[in-house]
């Protein structure tokens, strides 16, 4: 792998919470246009890693680089313009709004930028963005509840919601985080379905996830995180076979 | 800038002003037909409907908004001082020194959210609120508060014509502002704060505004910087309080630092929320609501009560006007709290709700009679 098509270079980042070692030493390349999975058991950091690729934890030492850019000192706004989008755990929307307003509102991020103070004109005269915002709706399977209130979807919608956030922005990076966690069976499937058509269309996309079925289905590549150190990395034939990933992690899961 | 209101905003604007352009007539027979109340009423809609642009669109619960009031009214009385009575002068001013005190106080409370920006917004209104009363004397007169006197020098005005005997009125380029004349102009400036209060509602700037009360994180992570829109919006509002400021002034032209005291910084929140927090008209109707009652019952003394209850019998009466005395003259502000509570427990999203609850019921009666009909001729057709 050359550097030049790194989307993401985590390089030597580490990351201490009290006593708590979350990260250490944390070597991740992201190649552009692939699904790179990150697996690992409870508490081995996986979550910390996407806080620090989005600016909310600052790493102890390491740098984050995304695109050329080293995001030290980013605010959390500055690195989503820069191209990184990211769906949350537990689904961050705009419940009192309608479904509609929320893919729409991340639309205008990415057309007016960080500030715009635009009072003068009136959001139904903003035709191109609302078309684009139906599209996206339709995509994920929610243009017929597109009038109804955010917080009235359930937790899978809500999921499936954020995701159309996302990628109304059309980031050059996705960061999911256990996309299909809580989801029924019928929706986890959608969730894939969704993933795989959006692999075609080249984004880049880095998932932490329980389900192996997910992600196996989806990974290019799988990073395996322990103990805030990643273990094993390759494509899922060669994690599935490590023998220090199965005692760490597939072992038990497996069976 | 008039482009892309649909339908239903033109009408909500063209019935609006209506409405206020027609209050002297409609108003009358509830005594609340003469010029003094009827500014209130104007002046006070305009503090709250840009209360209501920070705290309903928002949510950051400003409790320092009446020293915007404070600032502007300062400054239209010293634009009145220095250069002319003409108002107009005099309500740039006050805008315009509301909006450069809002931006520091905005800047530096908005560092903050929640609980403790409503407290460093209190703190600094009322930090205000002492200064006027002490170090700032040179500029506020203090106690006494300020007031035309005749020596003012009135650049503008004095260049043009010789000074007359006694204090100058305000005017709006020669109309005299006292009466009704008075009440037009500040409806005039309601209908056009109104106006701008819907284009920010409509606007994708109110979109983002009601997006980061919903929820700021995703709006970070979304890509939005918040802070300038919350400054933003923190210092419109701001002017929309250093407007009605001057326009207090214009209609009487003095100022005090009681106006900047928390207490009215206090009457705008009872008045939006009263209203309808996050809706159009209702901070308006809450506005109104709370100053018509406050002039109605505090005006009842104890002779209009003796009055009122004298069908009944002597003792009787004696109990019944302590009982409602209570209530009534300084007491009124009891009744005030009365009122609010019932709101807010029954009716939590304000007056606006009431009315939509109200008109939900009406429809659905309309409906179903309606279905009534229709079944009652299906009937026969069987």
């Amino acid at each position: 792998m050359s550097t030049q098509n790194m989307v993401l270079n985590v390089a030597d980042v580490s990351k201490s919470f009290g006593g708590l070692k979350a990260l250490s030493d944390v070597d991740l390349q992201i190649e552009e246009g692939t699904v790179h999975a990150i697996i690992g058991p409870n508490g081995a950091g996986k979550s910390t890693l996407l806080n620090v690729c989005i600016g909310r934890i600052t790493p102890d030492t390491g740098h984050v680089i995304f695109d050329g850019e080293v995001l030290d000192s980013h605010q959390p706004h500055e690195i989503n313009q820069l191209g990184v989008s990211r769906v949350f755990q537990t689904p961050e929307i705009f419940a009192d709004l309608s479904l509609l307003d929320n893919v729409m509102i991340p639309a205008f991020a990415r057309r007016d930028g960080a500030f715009r103070f635009n009072a003068i004109q009136a959001v139904s005269g903003q035709a191109d963005i609302r078309e684009e915002a139906e599209a996206v709706l339709r995509d994920v399977g929610l243009h017929e509840q597109r009038h109804a209130l955010a917080g009235s979807l359930s937790r899978g919608d809500k999921r499936r919601l954020e995701m159309g956030m996302c990628l109304i922005q059309r980031p050059k990076l996705l960061l999911l985080d256990e996309p299909t966690a809580g989801m029924s069976r019928h929706d986890t499937n959608m969730t894939i379905d969704l993933l795989k058509r959006l692999k075609q269309r080249g984004m880049t996309k880095v998932i932490i996830e329980h389900d192996m079925h997910v992600v196996f289905s989806l990974a290019d590549r799988i990073s395996v995180l322990a103990q805030g150190r990643i273990i094993a990395e390759g494509s899922p034939e060669e994690v599935r076979a490590d023998p220090k990933v199965k005692e760490a992690y597939l072992g038990e899961s497996e069976q | 800038m008039f482009a892309n209101l649909s339908r239903n905003d033109w009408l909500l604007f063209l019935g609006f002003s209506l409405v206020v352009l027609i209050s002297p007539w409609t108003l009358t027979p509830f005594g609340a037909g003469y010029p003094a109340l009827l500014q209130k009423f104007c002046i006070f809609g305009i503090f709250a409907l840009g209360f209501n642009i920070l705290f309903g669109l928002t949510g950051y619960l400003s409790f320092g908004h009446a020293a915007f009031l404070g600032v502007g009214s300062y400054a239209a009385v010293w634009s009145f001082k220095l250069f002319t009575m003409n108002v107009v002068p005099s309500v740039i001013f006050g805008i315009a020194a509301a909006g450069l005190f809002a931006v520091v106080i905005g800047f530096i409370s908005l560092r903050r959210s929640g609980i403790y920006f409503s407290i460093l917004t209190l703190a600094f209104a009322q930090m205000s609120y002492n200064l006027a009363y002490s170090v700032l004397t040179p500029i506020t007169n203090g106690e006494t508060g300020l007031q035309l006197t005749l020596n003012d020098p009135r650049i503008i005005d004095n260049a043009f014509a010789a000074p007359g005997a006694g204090l100058p009125q305000t005017n709006l380029f020669g109309i005299d502002m006292s009466g009704y004349p008075g009440f037009y102009f500040c409806a005039g400036a309601l209908i056009i704060c109104f106006f701008l209060t819907m284009r920010i509602f409509r606007s994708p700037f109110g979109m983002m505004l009601r997006a980061i009360k919903s929820n700021q994180n995703r709006m970070r992570y979304t890509g939005f910087n918040t802070k300038p829109y919350l400054l933003t919006a923190f210092v419109i509002s701001g002017m929309y309080a250093g407007l009605a400021g001057s326009l207090m002034a214009a209609t009487d032209p003095l100022a005090g630092a009681e106006r900047m005291q928390w207490t009215a910084s206090g009457e705008v929140v009872l008045m939006t929320i009263l209203g309808g927090v996050g809706t159009l008209v209702g901070p308006v109707l809450g506005a109104g609501v709370i100053k018509y009652f406050e002039n109605i019952f505090s005006s009842f003394n104890e002779g209009t009560l003796h009055a009122t209850f004298a069908f009944l019998p002597d003792g009787l009466e004696t109990v019944a006007v302590k009982l409602a005395g209570l209530f009534v003259g300084d007491g009124w502000h009891l009744t005030l709290g009365v009122i609010f509570m019932l709101i807010v427990i029954f009716l939590p999203g304000g007056i606006m709700e009431g009315i939509a609850r109200l008109a939900k019921l009406a429809g659905v009666k309309r409906k179903s009679s309606r279905a009534e009909l229709s079944a009652g001729s299906a009937q026969p057709a069987e």
